[in-house]
C-alpha cells in the first residue's frame, strides 16, 4: 500500500438532514459501508425535524470523500465546518484569552510571535470562542432556526 | 541622595530629541543593551526607554461635556450614551462615563454566564471610531435651565470636552488567575476551567511601564505618555495604589502594588488603542494601550530598565474560592518568563498558561512612542509630585 492510502484523512464536516430523511441510519453507513471512524461532536434536531450533525470522520482519503459523496447522495448538505467560523482578523488583538476554552486548540498562542493562530482545520465549530472572545472577534455561522 | 556616575536632566534629554540625537529604546532592546553594556554605559548611550501595555483597565471612563445643544438651556441629571447610563451629578452639562457600565437593559447574569454585549467601553471605542452615539438626557428643569429633555445624535466632534480620565491603570504586577473548585466560573482574568486547568495572567512582562520604574524614579503628576493612541498625562498614584509591598531585591513588587491614573483627550485618540470589552459572565470594561517614557537619567534608572522577564514574579491566586472569600492566600509565585511559556508547575500539576494582555499591541505601543520620540513630535515632562513608593 502506498504511503498516502495508509495515512489516516481527518475532517470536521457539518450536514443538515431534511425532515424526510431524519430517520434513516445515514451516519452507521458511513462506519459500515466505508470504514470511516466517526466523532459526533454536535447533535441537533430541530422542532420541524431538519437535523443538524457535526462530525469528526476519519479513515483512509479515498474513503472519505466518498463517504461525503454518499451523504450528498442521500440530499444531506454537507459543508466543511472550517467555512462556517471566521475570525475578524481587523479585530482581533492577540489578548490569547480565547486559548483558555477552545477544546480542540484550534485557537492557540504561537509562543514565539505571541500571536493566537487560528488553525481552521482543527475547529468543531462548538461556538465557545464567540462568547469568549471579548470583543467579538470570532462568529459561527448560526443554523437556520437553530437558536 | 545617592550619587551616580552618569547625571542627565531631563531638559538635557529633550534638547537631543529636538535635534533628533536622542537614542531611544523600547524596553525589550533596553534589556539586552544593559546585559550587553552594563548599566553605567548604558545609561551613558540611552536617553530613553519606551514601554507599553494593551490590557483590559476596567477603572477607566469618559470625562465629558455636551455642551449646551439647543436652547433652552439644560442642566442634566440624568444621562445616557447608547443606552448606557451615565453619572451626571455635576454642573450643568458635564458627565462621567464608566467602561465597566453595561446598557440599561442588560439581561447582566440573569441568564448565567451573561454577555454583557455593549456598555461604557463600547460607547468610548464606537465615539473614537467617528460613529454617531444616542445621546439622550433627562433634567428637572430649573429657571435657570428650563429643558426637562435631549434626545439626539452625537459624535466626538461634537463633543466640547472628552477626555478619557482613568482612576486606575497599569497595574504594577497583578494576580494570575486559578480555579481550585470543581465548576467553571467566569471572571474579570477570563474564564477559569474548574480543577487547576488554566493560570490567566495579564501583563506585558518586562516591557510593561510600571517594572521598568519600579519604584517611580520618574514617573509622577505630569508625566506625558501614550494613552490610547494620543497623548495624555500621569494625574498621580491612582486608587488602590500601594506604595510599600514586599518587593523582590530588584524592587519589584511581590504582589499588585502600584498604580496610575491618567487623562487625555480623547479627541487625539485612536480604536486601535480603545477596544470595548465583553467579559463572559463579568461584564464590560474597555482595553486601553498606555505607553510610558522612562527617561535614562543615571545608572539606577538603566538598571531598572535592565528588567527581565525572569525577574517578574506574579502571585498566583485562586479565583474559586479564596477570591471571592477575601482569602489572602497566596499560592505561590511564578515568574512572567514561565507564564508566556505555556505551561507552567502549580501545586506540583502542570498547568496551561492563558495571557489575558495583547504582547504585539503591548509592543506596538512601546514602539509607536519610541517612533514620536525619534521624530521629536514628544518631549518629555518632569514630574511635579512623584509617586509615593517605599
Ligand atoms: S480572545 Fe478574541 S481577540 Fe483575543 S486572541 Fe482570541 S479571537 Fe483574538
Ligand atoms: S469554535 Fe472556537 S472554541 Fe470551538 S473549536 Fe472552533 S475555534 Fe475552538
Amino acid at each position: 500500500m502506498s504511503e498516502q492510502q495508509t495515512k489516516v484523512y481527518r475532517k470536521n464536516i457539518h450536514l443538515t438532514f431534511p425532515p424526510e430523511i431524519s430517520g434513516k441510519p445515514i451516519v452507521s453507513d458511513l462506519v459500515r459501508r466505508y470504514d470511516l471512524t466517526v466523532n459526533i461532536l454536535k447533535a441537533q434536531i430541530t422542532p420541524r425535524k431538519e437535523g443538524y450533525l457535526t462530525l469528526e470522520i476519519s479513515g483512509v482519503e479515498d474513503n472519505c470523500l466518498k463517504g461525503i459523496a454518499y451523504l450528498r447522495e442521500q440530499d444531506v448538505t454537507v459543508t466543511d465546518v472550517s467555512q462556517r467560523i471566521s475570525r475578524d482578523e481587523e479585530s482581533c488583538m492577540h489578548c490569547g484569552m480565547c486559548t483558555a476554552i477552545c477544546p480542540t486548540s484550534a485557537l492557540a498562542m504561537d509562543l514565539e510571535k505571541r500571536l493566537v493562530v487560528f488553525d481552521k482545520e482543527r475547529c468543531t465549530a462548538c461556538g465557545l470562542c464567540t462568547r469568549v472572545c471579548p470583543v467579538g472577534a470570532m462568529n459561527v455561522e448560526v443554523e437556520n432556526g437553530g437558536l | 541622595m545617592a550619587s551616580f556616575k552618569v547625571n542627565k536632566t531631563i531638559a538635557e534629554i529633550n534638547e537631543r530629541i529636538r535635534q533628533g540625537k536622542a537614542v531611544v529604546l523600547n524596553a525589550e532592546e533596553m534589556t539586552e543593551a544593559v546585559r550587553r553594556m552594563g548599566k553605567e554605559k548604558a545609561a551613558r548611550e540611552i536617553d530613553v526607554v519606551t514601554t507599553g501595555t494593551f490590557s483590559p483597565m476596567c477603572s477607566s471612563g469618559l470625562l465629558f461635556n455636551i455642551g449646551q445643544q439647543d436652547p433652552p438651556t439644560l442642566k442634566t441629571a440624568k444621562v445616557w450614551m447608547n443606552d448606557v447610563p451615565a453619572y451626571a451629578g455635576l454642573a450643568a452639562v458635564d458627565s462621567y462615563l464608566g467602561a465597566t457600565e453595561p446598557t440599561e437593559d442588560d439581561p447582566l447574569n440573569k441568564v448565567y454566564p451573561g454577555r454583557f454585549k455593549y456598555g461604557g467601553g463600547h460607547v468610548i471605542e464606537d465615539l473614537v471610531r467617528g460613529k454617531a452615539v444616542h445621546l439622550r438626557a433627562e433634567a428637572y428643569g430649573t429657571d435657570c435651565y428650563p429643558r426637562k429633555s435631549l434626545d439626539k445624535k452625537i459624535t466626538l466632534s461634537e463633543l466640547p470636552y472628552a477626555h478619557l480620565l482613568n482612576p486606575r491603570n497599569c497595574y504594577q504586577n497583578y494576580n494570575a488567575a486559578v480555579n481550585l473548585t470543581s465548576r467553571i466560573i467566569y471572571t474579570y482574568m477570563g474564564p477559569l476551567k474548574p480543577n487547576l486547568r488554566n493560570v490567566n495572567f495579564a501583563t506585558a512582562g518586562r516591557i510593561s511601564p510600571l517594572f521598568n520604574d519600579p519604584l517611580f524614579r520618574t514617573i509622577g503628576l505630569g508625566t506625558r505618555i501614550f494613552l490610547g493612541g494620543g497623548t495624555g498625562y500621569v494625574l498621580g498614584a491612582g486608587t488602590q495604589h500601594v506604595a510599600a509591598p514586599k518587593r523582590t531585591e530588584r524592587g519589584l513588587p511581590l504582589s499588585p502594588a502600584g498604580t496610575l491614573m491618567l487623562k487625555g483627550d480623547l479627541k487625539g485618540m485612536n480604536p486601535r488603542y480603545l477596544r470595548g470589552l465583553s467579559f463572559l459572565g463579568y461584564g464590560c470594561s474597555l482595553a486601553v494601550g498606555v505607553g510610558i517614557p522612562i527617561p535614562i537619567l543615571n545608572e539606577e534608572i538603566a538598571w531598572f530598565t535592565g528588567v527581565d522577564d525572569s525577574d517578574i514574579q506574579m502571585p498566583v491566586k485562586d479565583y474559586g474560592h479564596d477570591y471571592p472569600n477575601c482569602l489572602p492566600r497566596v499560592i505561590q509565585h511564578v515568574t512572567y518568563e514561565d507564564l508566556k511559556s505555556g505551561e507552567v508547575e502549580i501545586m506540583g500539576k502542570k498547568v496551561e498558561t492563558v495571557p489575558m494582555t495583547s504582547y504585539p499591541l503591548s509592543l506596538e505601543v512601546a514602539n509607536t512612542l519610541k517612533s514620536w520620540i525619534e521624530k521629536g513630535e514628544f518631549l518629555l515632562t518632569e514630574p511635579v509630585e512623584l509617586l509615593p513608593s517605599a
